[in-house]
Parts: structure tokens; C-alpha cells; sequence
């Protein structure tokens, strides 16, 4: 059972409407506020230092923090949660979009992110546990039925994570946790690959990320058969050119992978062990 | 978006971790080893054209006190000037602040691997008096290794032996190489973790610092204080356990579970004669005052049993004095009785 008691700051200002506002459309919402986020410069490689996190910026005093916050978690966890739904409880496509909306009113309305403790466990799997006790719950209550009056209150582009479900769908017997941690982790490096691109974009360094594309972005076999000097000539660069190319690329998308990592974790410790486990230690 | 594959996401995990030497006078090639502190790579000095190992700490935003202890590591090292220890050559910081030092590269394989070869036990302590010899020579310059395990050993293609990752070594003059702000005093002894993983905490009065499978009681419990040159001849004793078992002597996971009791190496292993494992038990003794004040005096009486002569380890009874004197002087036990044979047959048939 989720311990959801009522928080009323966010109560109060609880409407479906309020809800549909957090559209997720990532990049038009990453653009705007990207002059938010800490500055990390074309040449310059230091880490952001962010000092609060989306989870813990859920229990900002300013409605307009909360809401933004509240938005960038959806935004990092709602492809983990729709797969989860489809896998482990075995939920058709409509019934998981369908819980997959409700659980974030459901999520907004009882405050659920600003309840998480640091400490008790990390902040993925507190949201897991209260999706699967929310679902549990809804499955005894016989209450499937759709929020909003059935209307979709999120905009999200649940297609694509069933495509991705059909055509790179987990082996019969993937373990469920394992595959929403699996997509947690795709998903961080997904939206910092979007930011890297629109960072790219932004200081006219297309070639630069045409050459991350091309090389680091492509699948095993076809990044097998590409060397430097290969590149070097489709591009009409130097082979040196290219290192140093792809270098910058690699230093702001490794920026951006801690930035995701630190917004989408309840806190340091948090922070650190998965900074470690996906930027340190190979898991193999 | 671009749907990203497994095997992708894997690259790019590599990607974002992989440390940019452009600008330096070395050009990584690939990553050879995870450690405790960061990762180890094979690299090319573009200047010397030779090949370099460099170690590069992970993110000091987020571990600065593992950036400190390979500052440490560096520093201790480069005054550690011995054929057993790897040589440093070179120490900096990359643009995204994270630090690296380049040393030696070194061919060969980790004691623990080395030794699930079909070595015997008189080859494995032979290796092992190398050891000693090593962290005899840091002690003799000050420096308590406190964290020897089979996994910093390294084996070389020729049979010379290494001693590596010195990061967490501190001066025995009870004073760390270099003091780190992040020191705590958060005692980890509920910590589950690998038996080979290491505590990465410097050292503040209970917290606790090395491997728990090889670590001497007084570290495990956070005693720094009685941290000393006879805790790295614990850990020597429980690596020669190891080479002499083929396991660690702890299966403790938490450091709580410090005093576990240690079967003798001999119960383990019927081949480890009663000397040897005598040896080993000394070393390990849970009381610094009962194990061998020295990795020197610890050498010498591996050494002793490898000439066949009686360890100061080990009472030997009359019988056991004997047959040790005789299996050390076998040819000339053998030449002695084939000459009182002759003397007999002699005596009866004249």
C-alpha cells in the first residue's frame, strides 16, 4: 500500500487541467529551460553543480519549482513505468497508458514524490514500489477506469515505447525490475544524447555531433567496421580533427549524463552510487 | 529520439567515462582494469614512445576523497623507489578536474589468478618472501601499505613480483602521507560489500579502512590507533593463508563480523605442514603483540622453512626435530645409511 497522506499545498492546486500543463514534449521543455541549468560552456568540461535535484525540488516552496520538477520527473520516468506495467503486471497497451496517467495524478494529487526519503532506498525504486502498490491496489478495487474524465491528461508518446516494446521487446524471462532499472538508465542517457544534440545545435557544432551520430550512436557492428580515418574522409577532416571533435561531444554528453543522473536521484549518496555504477564501474 | 540499444548504451557508458588526454603527450588505447579508486588504462607516451599505464580517478565531484587517496597513492609511491613497487612517472589533472598518474606498465596477472595455477606450495612461498621483502622495504621508509590482499600483487612474465594500489598507505609515524578534508568519523562496520572490495574512507579513530576478507581485527574495528607495521603482517599472513588454501581467511561480508573464527590453514589444506601453518597463525594472531613484530622477521622464518630449518613459530618435538633434519639432509642421511649398511653387512659376513 503506498503511504500517501495528503499534502495540501499540492492538493489545493490539483486540477487535470494543471496536470495536462506538464507536457513532457522534452525538448521544446529542455530549451526553455535550459538557461536554468548550470552553464557548462563550450570548452569548458566542470560539472554542474546543481544544487537541488528534480525529487527534491517536489517540496519547493514555490508552486512553479514544484510544477517544473514534477514535470522533469515525469519526463525521466514514465517510459520505466509504461514498460514496467506492460511486463510485470502484464497490462494490455490501453490499460498500461492508461494506469501509466493515472498514476501520475495519482502521484500529484497525494504528493507521492515530495514523501520520498533519502535513505530508505533510492529514488527509482520508492517510485516503483508505489507504482506496483497503486496498480495492486487498483486491480483489487476493479478500478482501471481512466482519470480526466477519459481523456489523456499527459502528453506522452506512449507509441513509441510500444514500438520499442515490439521491436526490441525483453527475453520471456527478463526480470521486471531489472528491465525498469534497464530503462531508467536508457532513458537518462537518452534525454542527455537530446540535450548533447541541442547543445551542438546552439554553438553551431552540427559536425561535431554528426560525428557522435555517426560513431558512438551506432549500433556494434557498423561502429566494428568505422575507424577514425574512415570518418576523417566522410567528413572532409582530419583524423586528429575528428578526435578532438568527438572528444567535445563526449565531455558535454558526460556533463549532461550527470546532470540527468543528479535530477532524477533523491539526494548525494544517491547521486554518487549511480554516478559510480553508470560512469565508473562497468556492468557487465 | 534515437532509440538507443543495449549494446549502445554500453559504448556510450565507456564514452562518457573515458578520460581526454588531448592536449597531452598520451593517447589512451584502452582500459585494462577497474580498481577501487578509478579505472587503469594502457596508453602510449607519444613523447618517449613507450607504453604507459595511467590511472584515472573517478569523478572527483563526486569522490573526492578517492581523488585524495590517489594523490596519496602517487606521492607515497614515487618515494617508494624498489623493484617490487611500480614506478610512477607522471601525476596531473585532466580538464574535467579528474586526476590521473601514469606508471609503469606492467605485464603479468594477479596473485590470485597466478595462483589457481598448478603452482606448487614451495613455488607460491617463494612469491610470497618477494612480498615480504617489498613491504619489509616500506616499512623500512615509513610506510604501511593497509590494505594487502592477492588482488594488489601482480606477477610478472619473469616471476617478479609487485605489490600495487599504495592508496590508502599511510606514514607509520601515525600520520596519513597527505590528510584529506573528507575525512569522517563514520565507523562502516554494517557495511555489506565484496570480500575483495575496499573501503575507500581515510583514516579518522573508527573508521575502518582496507578489504574485511584480509584485514586485521584492530582495522576492521577502526582502531587506528594501533594500526601499525604488524597490521600489514596480518594481512601478509592472510595472504600466505590465501596461497597457502586457495581462499581467504575471512568470508566476512560485514566489518562487523570481525571476529570470526579462522580455521587453521592446515585443516584447510591437509599438504600445509604444521611449521607453515604455524607461521601463517602467528602472522594472523588477533593480538599485535603475539604476531611477528616485522614483514622482515615474517620473511625470515618462511625463508627458514623453505631451507628446511626450524621456524621460531613452531615448538617441534624431538621426533618432528628429526625428521626435518632428516628430510633437509637427505643425501647425506642417505650416504650416512647406505655406509652403516655396508659396515653390518660387512660385520655379519666376515
Amino acid at each position: 500500500m503506498t503511504q500517501c497522506t495528503l499534502n495540501e499545498p499540492l492538493k489545493k492546486r490539483v486540477t487535470h487541467d494543471k496536470i495536462k500543463s506538464y507536457r513532457t514534449a522534452p525538448t521544446a521543455r529542455r530549451r526553455q529551460t535550459m538557461h536554468e541549468d548550470t552553464q557548462l560552456g563550450g570548452g569548458d568540461s566542470r560539472f554542474p553543480q546543481t544544487a537541488h535535484t528534480a525529487v527534491l525540488n517536489t517540496r519547493s516552496q514555490d508552486a512553479g519549482v514544484r510544477e517544473r520538477a514534477f514535470g522533469r520527473l515525469v519526463q525521466g520516468y514514465w517510459k520505466p513505468i509504461y514498460k514496467h506495467l506492460r511486463i510485470k503486471w502484464r497490462l494490455s497497451n490501453e490499460q498500461a497508458k492508461d494506469s501509466t496517467q493515472a498514476f501520475f495524478a495519482h502521484v500529484l494529487e497525494k504528493g507521492v514524490f515530495a514523501k520520498y526519503e533519502p535513505g530508505k532506498a533510492a529514488f527509482r525504486t520508492y517510485v516503483r514500489m508505489c507504482l506496483d502498490a497503486f496498480v495492486s491496489n487498483e486491480l483489487k478495487a476493479g478500478r482501471r477506469q481512466k482519470r480526466g474524465g477519459g481523456r489523456a491528461v499527459l502528453s506522452l508518446e506512449f507509441d513509441a515505447a510500444e514500438d520499442e516494446l515490439i521491436r526490441y521487446g525483453p527475453q520471456p524471462a527478463t526480470d521486471p525490475a531489472a528491465l525498469y532499472e534497464k530503462e531508467w538508465i536508457r532513458t537518462i542517457f537518452s534525454a542527455a544524447v537530446e540535450r548533447t544534440q541541442a547543445r551542438m545545435t546552439t554553438e553551431d557544432k552540427t559536425v561535431h555531433f554528426a560525428l557522435f551520430e555517426r560513431y558512438d550512436l551506432a549500433d556494434e557492428q557498423t561502429r566494428k567496421s568505422l575507424t577514425y580515418d574512415q570518418l576523417a574522409k566522410d567528413f572532409d577532416l582530419s583524423t586528429s580533427q575528428v578526435t578532438n571533435h568527438l572528444a567535445a561531444v563526449r565531455r558535454v554528453f558526460r556533463a549532461f549524463v550527470l546532470e540527468e543522473i543528479r535530477d532524477m536521484t533523491g539526494g548525494e549518496a544517491e547521486f554518487e552510487s549511480d554516478a559510480r555504477r553508470l560512469l565508473g564501474v562497468r556492468v557487465s | 529520439m534515437k532509440w538507443l540499444d543495449d549494446t549502445t548504451l554500453e559504448h556510450l557508458r565507456e564514452v562518457a567515462d573515458w578520460p581526454d588526454f588531448s592536449g597531452t603527450r598520451y593517447k589512451v588505447l584502452e582500459a585494462i582494469g577497474q580498481g577501487g579508486m578509478g579505472t587503469v588504462y594502457r596508453a602510449e607516451d607519444r613523447e618517449l614512445n613507450r607504453e604507459v599505464a595511467i590511472k584515472v580517478v573517478r569523478d572527483p565531484e563526486f569522490d573526492a576523497d578517492v581523488a585524495q587517496r590517489m594523490l596519496n597513492e602517487a606521492r607515497i609511491v614515487a618515494q617508494l623507489e624498489h623493484p617490487g613497487i611500480v614506478p610512477v612517472h607522471d601525476v596531473g589533472t585532466l580538464d574535467d578536474r579528474r586526476i590521473y598518474y601514469v606508471m609503469k606498465l606492467v605485464r603479468g596477472r594477479r596473485l590470485d589468478a597466478f595462483v589457481t595455477d598448478n603452482t606448487t606450495i614451495g613455488a607460491r612461498l617463494r612469491l610470497f618472501e618477494r612480498i615480504c621483502e617489498t613491504v619489509a622495504f616500506a616499512h623500512a621508509q615509513g610506510v604501511i601499505h593497509r590494505d594487502l590482499k592477492p588482488q594488489n600483487v601482480m606477477v610478472g612474465s619473469f616471476g617478479e613480483v609487485l605489490v600495487l594500489d599504495w592508496g590508502v598507505a599511510r606514514s607509520s609515524a601515525r600520520q596519513p602521507i597527505a590528510s584529506t578534508p573528507h575525512e569522517t568519523n563514520k565507523t562502516r562496520t554494517g557495511t555489506p560489500m565484496n570480500e575483495n572490495e575496499t573501503l575507500t574512507r581515510m583514516t579518522a579513530m573508527g573508521t575502518t579502512i582496507g578489504t574485511p576478507a584480509y584485514m586485521p581485527p584492530e582495522q576492521a574495528l577502526g582502531h587506528i590507533d594501533r594500526i601499525d607495521e604488524r597490521s600489514d603482517v596480518y594481512a601478509l599472513g592472510a595472504m600466505l593463508y590465501f596461497l597457502l588454501t586457495g581462499r581467504a581467511p575471512h568470508s566476512r561480508k560485514h566489518l562487523a563480523d570481525a571476529g570470526d573464527d579462522i580455521p587453521p590453514p592446515r585443516k584447510v589444506n591437509r599438504r600445509v605442514s604444521k611449521q607453515i601453518n604455524a607461521v601463517c597463525m602467528k602472522a594472523m594472531h588477533a593480538d599485535p603483540e603475539h604476531r611477528y613484530d616485522s614483514a622482515e622477521s615474517l620473511r625470515t622464518d618462511v625463508a627458514r622453512f623453505l631451507g628446511g630449518d626450524a621456524v621460531n613459530a613452531y615448538r617441534e618435538r624431538p621426533i618432528e626435530r628429526l625428521a626435518r633434519i632428516v628430510s633437509k639432509n637427505k643425501a647425506i642421511v642417505a650416504m650416512v645409511a647406505a655406509y652403516l649398511l655396508m659396515r653390518i653387512l660387512l660385520i655379519i659376513f666376515s
